[in-house]
């Protein structure tokens, strides 16, 4: 008969701690090998001196009046890529969305849908995915062979980028939205379109709309990016300046850019509260 | 059931979105799209060619083993610039959160401004900026994700901080434990979930921007992609859209296993 | 610790400026040692009493005097230090859910720890022992490992009493202790405190709603509306008096208990 001993005072958790610890640490360093992770190398003297006279270019920022109206107009024309490319994105999107949901399957009203109607709502499911899947950056490599430089190339990558985005979260709003509306009319006989305009869209137009704006917003972010595979707007222009070693262009651009996302963020919200 | 037709502010609204449709209208006018080059014979020609050749991947073993490398490289980049960017954004969270009413948080508005700063610079223009600085390949790609991303995460980790439950904090606070133990012992432990959280999602969108930003030097996926469609070996370049695709999915499924870990 | 409240006011932190004080001008001394049980029913403002004697709530009126000092016109490093020679237990269990309880109970220690000494303590517990001991008083040695969120509403509210024990104040200011506690359990937890109060020489100051327990300390306070309705040692207070106390409010007299609702978490950020 001993005496109860008082529980053992080792941390229990100690042991898993020290494993979880030196697991990390086994995977960092090949992670830093791998990805040249030298950050000493930033402060050798060639990449000071580099890095010095670029940064000291960007103040003050390049002012000029010719310079700023060059500004002013691929910043439009950056807008204009984007909204090109959302409106041609939502003439992709809402048939696709239209099709694959499940809200608006004649077969599902008694009960389970159909095999091919399933298999159809399936397969373009499976296209929105591969769209939104493959980066827009890609898209715009290949158009801007396809069709040469310019801003075509860039419209065509959101395009298709975007309608996927778009489809995939109309699909899910329309999904899980009230279909009782919807279901009476199409088992009153009314057509899938009429279904739609009456029993869906008054009640999830705003929840749409409010999407579609967000995505427009990052549209336009995407739009400069795509501009330095070369598919125009203010992103071929900082690539160039870049390329140029133009500190003072450069920094000039990214403070409009900065403003552009900031009107166009503030914007969106600003349509998003008063909607939705 | 929303009521979105009635309201004089909803009048503003819909007006916006007329001006939005002129908006449109005046997009397509100004750019020059040339439909007809993408619409011609030869346009559709080539383009047919790419998607043959894109439904070829090629399995050449010297060619794969790059590949490997290059994925390699590319999942290795998303994970150490996610990883410095929870550390600064969890540096600079600290000083743009203002953790308890009557706190001065002197330095909320000039945090709050740099993260701003850092979140709206896209990665790829970082990488391009980068690379000034440390050179093509995927240190500066690994450096441009951890800048972005470090300014969403600020964000959203400095939210978590002020949203944070007070109760620990008020009782240990009343004991006269200053900041950074008030941190350590009663923020930090309700939150942490939370900004792991936070920081999966990232993970799954960094290897998607990480597998890009080779395009313009940052190494990895993207530097091999450019180069060999810039030569229209398209063969080569199925093969990398497959090993893209599938590193994404490969880090979508590790973010939402690790979140199923933490929710337990 | 010696506790004196002249004429204090205080109102409560959410309260609009100009709004009644939730606390009347209190006068009020303490000794040290003395053990002090404040009774009323809700709103009579006896946790604003405990937050003002704690020093988080600025008085609104009229002063407070702790060991002889003015808390709020000290320095700041001083008042921090007088801070950590006191010790609050809020009426909820300030215990981070996912944190273990060894954790938790040695939080009590911080404001006498360096802070590197407190990380260290994060990643391996320092003075695990200590811990063990205070949750041993409250039967909960066996608990030392476990995550709070496992624990019953109760043994949260004793790990939160348990604290107590590893601070090392010399005022102790207890809110509700004993309001998740079934009848045999709150017997023991608040005598397992008041022992611990003893033995260290603590002045102790607990709020309570079981009327029955509170006539067990040596001095009562019984509060309503802000105002002190009597301070009497506990032999003296008739059954009328408290019922006077709690008028119209009978059914309070056996402890609500307080749910806090769980707080909206922010919306992740969609790409």
């Amino acid at each position: 008969m001993s005496a109860t001993a008082p529980p053992a005072l080792r941390d229990p958790a100690w042991t898993g701690r020290v494993f979880w610890m030196l697991a990390a640490l086994a995977l960092l360093a090949p992670a830093l090998v791998a990805t040249e992770f030298k950050p000493w190398l930033l402060v050798e003297p060639d990449a000071l001196k580099a890095t010095g006279r670029f940064a000291g270019d960007f103040l003050p920022p390049k002012l000029e009046p010719g310079f700023l109206w060059l500004v002013a107009r691929e910043c439009w024309r950056t807008v204009a890529i984007a909204t090109a490319g959302m409106a041609l994105a939502l003439v992709l999107a809402i048939p696709m969305a239209l099709a694959a949901t499940s809200a608006l399957s004649v077969s599902a009203l008694p009960g389970r849908m159909h095999a091919l109607p399933f298999a159809v709502r399936q397969l373009v499911r499976a296209l929105l995915i591969v769209l939104r899947s493959v980066p827009e950056l890609v898209w715009a490599l290949v158009f801007v062979r396809v069709v040469g430089l310019g801003p075509t190339a860039g419209v065509l990558a959101i395009a298709l980028t975007y309608s996927g985005m778009l489809g995939k979260v109309y699909c899910e709003i329309l999904e899980s939205d009230d279909r009782a509306a919807a279901h009476t009319l199409l088992r009153n006989g009314a057509g899938r379109l009429q279904a739609f305009c009456y029993g869906m869209l008054p009640q999830s137009a705003a929840e749409l709309t409010s999407y579609t704006v967000y995505r427009w917003e990052c549209a336009i972010r995407s739009s400069a990016v795509l501009g330095f595979v070369g598919a125009g707007g203010l992103g071929q222009q900082m690539d160039n300046s870049m390329k140029m070693f133009q500190g003072s262009e450069v920094a000039t651009m990214l403070l409009v850019f900065m403003l552009l996302v900031g009107l166009a963020d503030g914007a969106s919200a600003w349509l998003r509260r008063r909607i939705g | 059931m929303r009521d979105w037709k009635s309201g004089p502010s909803h009048a503003a609204a819909w007006g916006f979105l007329a001006a939005l449709a002129a908006l449109t209208a005046a997009s397509f006018w100004s750019l020059d799209l040339q439909w007809a080059k993408f619409l011609s014979a030869d346009a559709a020609r080539r383009m047919g060619r790419f998607l043959l050749e894109l439904l070829a991947p090629t399995a050449e073993p010297a060619f794969l083993r790059k590949l490997a490398v290059a994925g390699a490289e590319t999942l290795a980049m998303s994970a150490l610039g996610t990883l410095l960017a929870v550390l600064a954004g969890l540096a600079l969270a600290v000083p743009a959160a203002r953790t308890h009413a009557g706190e001065r948080a002197l330095w909320r508005w000039p945090t709050r401004l740099a993260l701003n700063g850092l979140r709206s610079i896209p990665e790829l223009v970082w990488a391009a900026l980068l690379i000034v600085a440390a050179g093509l390949g995927p240190f500066a790609g690994t450096l441009a994700l951890a800048l972005h991303t470090s300014g969403v995460l600020g964000r959203l980790f400095a939210e978590a901080i002020e949203n944070a439950p007070p109760g620990p904090a008020f009782a240990l606070r009343a004991q006269g434990a200053g900041s950074a133990k008030l941190f350590f012992y009663a923020t930090l432990p309700q939150i942490l979930p939370q900004l792991l959280s936070y920081a999966l999602y990232r993970w799954e969108n960094n290897i998607r921007a990480a597998a890009v930003l080779g395009v313009v030097g940052g190494g990895g996926l993207g530097q091999l992609l450019s180069f060999h469609m810039g030569l229209f070996h398209m063969r080569e370049t199925s093969s990398i859209l497959i090993a893209m695709l599938f590193l994404v999915a490969l880090v979508d499924l590790a973010s939402y296993l690790a979140r199923r870990v933490l929710q337990r | 610790m010696r506790v004196a409240l002249h004429a204090l006011a205080a109102r409560h932190p959410a309260a609009a400026a100009g709004s009644a004080p939730a606390l009347r001008p209190v006068r009020l001394t303490v000794e040290p040692g003395e053990q002090l049980a404040v009774v009323g029913p809700s709103g009579a403002g006896k946790t604003t009493l405990l937050h003002a004697l704690a020093c988080a709530l600025q008085p609104a009126g009229g002063g407070l005097e702790l060991d002889g000092a003015d808390p709020w016109s000290l320095p700041v490093s001083d008042l921090q230090k007088l801070r950590g020679r006191l010790f609050l237990a809020p009426q909820a269990p300030p215990l981070p859910p996912r944190q273990r309880v060894v954790t938790a109970v040695l939080a009590a220690r911080l404001p006498r720890q360096t802070l590197f000494a407190s990380l260290r303590s994060l990643v391996y517990p320092l003075n695990a022992e200590a811990a063990r001991d205070a949750l041993a008083r409250f039967d909960l040695a066996d608990k030392l490992w476990e995550r709070v969120d496992r624990l019953s509403g109760g043994e949260r509210q004793r790990v939160g009493l348990a604290r107590a024990l590893v601070s090392a104040a010399s005022l102790w200011l207890i809110d509700e202790p004993l309001s998740s506690l079934d009848p045999s359990r709150a017997a023991m937890a608040i005598d397992a405190l008041t022992s611990a109060a003893r033995e260290r020489g603590v002045t102790l100051v607990t709020t309570l709603h079981q009327v029955d327990v509170a006539t067990r300390f040596p001095r009562v306070l019984g509060m309503r509306d802000g105002e002190v309705r009597f301070d009497l040692p506990a032999g003296e207070i008739s059954a009328e008096r408290l019922a006077a106390l709690y008028a119209q409010r009978e059914h309070e007299l056996a402890g609500p208990l307080a749910a806090e609702p769980a707080p909206a978490l922010p919306a992740p950020y969609c790409r």
